[in-house]
């Protein structure tokens, strides 16, 4: 019972962070959007590690890639790493107050930019102007209300 | 109850994330080598442009249902002023039409060109915006028309007052623009009063091109139309793209810094228009050299007389 839902919050939050990401938006709005396909994997990865994590990254990633029509593999690697940054970390994170765990999100979704960004540069795509930096911003922002929404601290609700 | 179930979930299982984040990160290194360098992802990309398209469509159908109710629920008063609009409308066309055809004999006649004029433009085929990515590395649009509309790569995109873009990734059902905007986008044009030759790059942003290649002492100023060249091998020549908003010389840069408006307005009409062209046309675009160019000159023709071509098509 329980198991199923977990499950299904867990797919159903996957798959709407995918459509929040690549949904189109007017212009100026689509320069706050925070990245959350990258969010939720972080969620998955420091809330159930055993569910989210490293592969989880690298699918949600590889989708982007495929949806946005970029070299195959950027957003993959982007979000694989700072998943498994994440997992590394999970107990440490999730033990922080959400006023601390914020810091650690938005050091994870400035990495990932990066990481998309020297991509950017290797493979000789333009490399955009700071509004880049604004979807961290949002999604530091975003990241408490996200906990809670995607399902909170699972390890104690349950006990 | 089933809390041994869920803390399953609780903790990492199977091999260590260091390992599995390596056997990854190898795999999407590798995947960027190969659609970078080997174009083996062609295909694969053409697949996932055939999946992705109804997604598209299904995340365009708010925006979609938005406009259909709209229009539904348009009063009749407002239909009628905007019927009156389009008939006025039409009428300045009619005049405009009439006018052309004079001067295209009339052209004609100079040119010493014993058969008539034929359009450059030989074939269009209006298309629905169904996706769009604007940011600042990216100005592209997604619209619902593909290769088996006979869409191929590289082929100019219109809208009503100028130049868009042009096709890159063509899938079967859908393919990608990308719009003059896009700070990966140039497009060959020309000064409409001196005739100076340049390239309007695109910015990042919503309707600004730049011009970043013309001189300190070039005859240009605000207000001035830019219209293409007809060099590039995409564009046909003396299409209105864009019109010069800002001008700047400043004595320690060696090169004037020009901004300019892009007059196709994406926000606007939900409709773009491809074109194809008459490639003996004094006007159509002209390929520099001929190196992979060539080809969307060969399938314009292949559509026209589709018979006679197939057989020479590469």
């Amino acid at each position: 019972m329980r198991r199923w839902s977990l499950r299904r919050r867990a797919a159903a939050g996957l798959i709407s962070s995918f459509v929040l990401q690549v949904v189109p938006l007017p212009a100026v709005l689509g320069w706050f959007r925070p990245s959350f396909a990258v969010i939720a994997v972080l969620y998955w990865s420091i809330a159930a590690p055993g569910w989210g994590g490293v592969g989880l990254g690298f699918l949600m990633g590889l989708a982007l890639d495929a949806y946005l029509g970029v070299v195959l593999g950027q957003h993959a690697l982007a979000t694989a790493f700072v998943a498994y940054i994440a997992i590394r970390q999970h107990l440490i994170i999730r033990n922080k107050s959400m006023f601390e765990q914020t810091f650690y999100i938005a050091g994870l979704l400035l990495l990932w930019q990066i990481i998309i960004w020297i991509i950017d540069g290797w493979t000789g795509h333009a490399l955009g102007s700071w509004t880049r930096l604004l979807p961290i911003v949002t999604g530091t922002l975003l990241w408490p209300f996200a906990w809670e929404w995607l399902g909170g601290d699972l390890s104690r609700s349950r006990r | 109850m089933n809390s041994s179930d869920a803390s399953r979930y609780l903790s990492t299982r199977g091999a260590p994330a260091g390992l599995r984040f390596v056997i990854y990160a190898v795999l999407a290194l590798a995947l960027m080598y190969l659609d970078q360098r080997g174009r083996w992802l062609e295909s694969i990309r053409y697949g996932l442009q055939a999946i992705a398209y109804p997604i598209e469509i299904a995340l365009n159908s708010p925006a979609a249902a938005w406009q259909w109710s709209k229009e539904v629920f348009e009063d009749r008063a407002a239909l009628q002023a905007e019927n009156r609009e389009l008939r006025q409308r039409i009428r300045e066309l009619e005049q405009l039409a009439l006018r052309r055809q004079s001067l295209e004999r009339e052209n004609a006649a100079l040119r010493a060109i014993a058969k008539p004029a034929v359009d450059v433009v030989e074939k269009y085929l209006p298309a629905q915006i169904i996706g769009s990515e604007f940011n600042s590395q990216q100005q592209r649009l997604t619209i619902d028309r593909g290769a088996v509309n006979g869409v191929f790569d590289r082929q100019a995109v219109v809208a009503a007052a100028g130049v868009l873009g042009q096709t890159m990734r063509v899938g079967p059902w859908s393919s990608e623009i990308i719009l003059l905007t896009d700070p990966e986008h140039a497009v060959p044009v020309q000064i409409l009063r001196t005739g100076v030759r340049t390239l309007a790059v695109g910015t990042g942003k919503r309707d600004q091109l730049t011009l970043p290649f013309l001189p300190l002492q070039t005859d240009i100023r605000q207000g001035d139309r830019l219209v293409t060249s007809g060099l590039g091998g995409v564009f046909p020549a003396g299409y209105p793209v864009a019109i010069v908003t800002k001008v700047k010389r400043d004595g320690g840069i060696p090169l004037a810094q020009v901004e300019a408006q892009t007059l196709a307005r994406v926000d606007r009409d939900r409709i773009v228009s491809l074109l194809w062209f008459t490639t003996d046309h004094p006007a159509a675009p002209v390929e520099p050299g001929q190196a992979q160019g060539g080809d969307p000159k060969a399938k314009a023709i292949d559509i026209k007389k589709a018979d006679a071509s197939v057989s020479s098509a590469p």
